[in-house]
């Protein structure tokens, strides 16, 4: 017998997965959430579809999105977290001592339902003490705060579905207020690669680039993201991701990670010809 | 079978059932439209999809013909009625402006007095100049704070038919589009017992008829006439339209007023469109138009706790000018964060890429309907709150709308026809104006033919100039000129 999940890149690239087993289906207020066991990834999280994370490759994504802010700027410790329902990004946040307070804000309780019960890998620290965890919409919950956090993570899903509402100018401007003048957003920001991703990317990092005075971009390789490539945003007021980076204090940490390192961070900012044309193109 | 013709069955919608059974028969058409299901015109059949351009079709003896229906748009028809309480209801593809037009062509000849409130929307005035029927208007009160029109006070009107015992109609604009409504039982029964019909431009009031909680739909409170944008919170295709009448119309002076003007090759696009939308009003729109109210209450709670702004609601009514107010309208007061409304509307479009449904001088109207998500109405109020965070100023300069009583020279067909002469809109002043002046949306007028250009409506119309209004109407589309009598 043969089971594939197959998700649509583009409407002329297809990207599949073997699947062994197919471990949870339902359909929330919100999306339809699935859980994959599959040979090569591991357990797969998808939301309508869309691969969200798999066991073999989290990794990439969530030390990329936490330890970049973490080692720039050293007095993190009020962060709010939105979307990230899996536990992938609070987990690593909380091998901070210095953290302490994490405000989670996910839109979908059936996300942290099933990742507790499916991806014990990711939801491991949901129950740390530091972590509050808040079911509500992000745009209304953020409009509410202001210079409350060090560090805002957006981790959302794709700007096509029904988070639409975190890659807009109104979200990025409630962040921006919402931070304490040092802080620091850093957001998933989609692929630069396909035509209909790439302009969704522009489209977001126009906004943030009209919102914070520091706002650059940085890439990692997650296999199983359209094209295997990803980009993060940095934003600040204060800080320059690479400039400001203490590498330093950070090795000191002793943190074991399998991707990011303080190397790779300074790395990470030097793109491609293209993207950088992309992202003048809009910064202008 | 008695039993049925009483309560037809609302979940069967015959213009669609009847396109349903068309498409299967694969006719093969030698008649209009040439496109011959969309063949004709790969391009436009790419962009509107090809089940869209296939059902784009002409009269026939199964469909039905509009200009004169006896079979499956007459049973739509029968079904429209019974779903919003009326005698009868015609399908309209010209807009609610042709129904509107049909209702005072209907009760009104040249030379006729017909009671209506200032602040109508242009197709009103348009009928006026057609039929050569003289306005007879009665003052609304002006809410000084939020500088809006508000209804119809009952002692105006009782004036207005004491001193013009003759008027043929009194027209009633409910609910307007910022959701106040008139005591419309009271108005009915004066408009009555004088011997006049009472017509109701009901554009914003669909969902009246679906509703616990909303105010009075037309039909309930005795109306002779009402005019439904389907099109607004009903759900159909833009243009698309329903006209309702009372059990003392007569429907075949109505049709024969409707065939004048109206095509002769309806869209079975728009028509299918309002079958299909009555049925789900009919199934579902009380559930529909309950979530719909929820979400506007909500909105309005979180857009006053952004401060500054002022999201208004039943707290207006005052049991006379506001007898009532449409809690699915969400209606803000934008200058108390030094913006005008037509500011905070384009800002909104600019820079946030939300589109609101206009803005005028001191308020903005985002209109929520059967479509809307609470994700949606988060992304405007934290817009809203942003706007105000980066954008508010003292006020200083800004000005209140102020409602301004028209001199009424001559009827609006009279100057529309008159001899005219084009003067530079500055030196206007004193003149009658032969032509329409509005800001667009709400495309109410500033000036209607047969009314003097006074010092504070040049006033007006350079402010709103000044703000970005979009002004339509006088023929010199800049507004640089204007037409006025010779």
């Amino acid at each position: 017998m043969e089971m594939w999940f197959s998700e649509f890149h583009t409407p002329d690239v297809k990207h599949s997965i073997r699947v062994n087993k197919h471990l949870y289906s339902k359909q929330s207020d919100y999306q339809r959430i699935d859980i994959f066991e599959t040979p090569e990834f591991g357990r797969v999280l998808t939301l309508d579809g869309n691969v969200m994370l798999t066991e073999r490759d989290e990794f990439i994504y969530d030390e990329m999105i936490t330890h970049v802010p973490m080692a720039v700027h050293p007095g993190i410790k009020d962060i709010l977290v939105i979307g990230a329902g899996d536990g992938g990004v609070v987990r690593e946040l909380t091998r901070y001592d210095r953290v302490e307070r994490i405000d989670l804000v996910e839109m979908d309780p059936m996300v942290l339902e099933a990742c507790r019960t499916y991806l014990p890998s990711n939801a491991c620290r949901m129950d740390d003490r530091r972590v509050h965890i808040y079911f509500e919409n992000a745009l209304k919950f953020i409009r509410r705060c202001e210079a409350a956090y060090d560090l805002i993570i957006v981790d959302s899903t794709d700007p096509f579905g029904p988070l639409e509402g975190l890659f807009t100018l109104e979200f990025y401007g409630s962040c921006y207020n919402a931070l304490r003048p040092e802080g620091i957003m850093v957001n998933q920001q989609g692929s630069p690669f396909y035509a209909e991703d790439a302009h969704a990317m522009q489209r977001s990092h126009k906004r943030i680039a009209n919102t914070f005075p520091i706002s650059r971009v940085y890439q990692a390789h997650i296999p199983t993201y359209a094209a295997g490539y990803w980009l993060f945003g940095f934003a600040s007021r204060k800080y320059h991701p690479v400039d400001d980076l203490d590498a330093e204090s950070w090795k000191k940490l002793n943190l074991r990670t399998r991707y990011y390192t303080t190397r790779l961070h300074t790395g990470a900012f030097c793109l491609p010809a293209f993207l950088e044309e992309m992202l003048q193109e809009v910064e202008r | 079978m008695k039993r049925n013709q009483m309560h037809p069955d609302q979940s069967r919608a015959p213009i669609y059932e009847a396109l349903e059974t068309f498409r299967r028969m694969r006719v093969v058409p030698f008649d209009v439209p040439g496109h011959k299901r969309g063949r004709g015109n790969p391009e436009l059949t790419a962009f509107l999809g090809k089940q869209c351009v296939g059902l784009d079709v002409n009269s026939m003896k199964p469909l039905d013909n509009l200009c004169h229906p006896v079979s499956v748009i007459r049973e739509a028809e029968e079904l429209a009625a019974d779903a919003f309480g009326a005698a009868y209801a015609f399908l309209m593809v010209g807009g609610t402006t042709s129904s509107v037009q049909t209702m005072v062509l209907t009760v009104c000849k040249r030379g006729d007095e017909i009671i209506l409130p200032r602040n109508v929307h242009r197709s009103v005035i348009n009928a006026l100049v057609l039929c050569g029927a003289v306005p007879v208007y009665v003052n609304p009160e002006v809410d000084q704070r939020l500088g809006i029109s508000l209804g119809m006070q009952r002692e105006q009107v009782a004036k207005a038919i004491a001193e013009h015992p003759n008027a043929v109609a009194v027209l009633v604009n409910n609910p307007t589009y910022y959701g106040i409504c008139s005591d419309l039982r009271a108005i009915v029964k004066m408009a009555h017992n004088a011997g006049m019909r009472c017509l109701v431009d009901e554009a914003h009031g669909t969902h009246f008829y679906f509703g616990g909680g909303l105010p009075v739909s037309a039909m309930a409170a005795g109306a002779d006439m009402a005019s439904v944008s389907m099109h607004k919170s009903g759900g159909s295709l833009t243009q698309s339209s329903l006209l309702l009448v009372g059990p003392d119309i007569h429907t075949g002076y109505v049709r024969q007023i409707i065939n004048l003007t109206q095509t002769t090759s309806a869209s079975y696009l728009l028509m299918s469109s309002l079958d299909i939308s009555r049925r789900n009003l009919a199934l579902r729109g009380r559930e529909v138009f309950r979530q719909v109210a929820d979400m506007a209450d909500y909105a309005r709670e979180e857009i006053n706790a952004v401060g500054g702004y002022y999201a208004f609601g039943r707290e207006l009514i005052n049991g006379n000018s506001v007898f009532d107010f449409d809690t699915t309208k969400l209606s803000v007061h934008t200058l108390d964060i030094g913006l005008a409304g037509i500011e905070v509307y384009d800002i909104l479009r600019d820079e946030y890429d939300i589109q609101i449904e206009f803005g005028d001088i001191g308020n903005i109207l985002a209109y929520l309907s059967i479509g809307d998500r609470p994700q949606e109405v988060e992304r405007l109020v934290s817009a809203l709150a942003e706007i105000r965070r980066r954008y508010h100023t003292d006020g200083t300069g800004l000005l209140s709308q102020e409602y301004i009583d028209p001199e009424v020279v001559t009827s609006p067909q009279e100057a529309f026809y008159a001899e005219k002469i084009s003067l530079p809109l500055e030196e206007s002043k004193g003149r009658v104006c032969s032509e329409f002046v509005m800001c667009y949306p709400p495309g109410i007028p500033i000036l209607a033919p047969g009314e003097r250009i006074t010092a504070e409506i040049l006033e007006h119309i350079r402010y709103a100039k000044s703000k970005g209004c979009s002004m339509t109407g006088p023929e010199d589309a800049e507004l640089k000129r204007i037409n006025v009598l010779a």
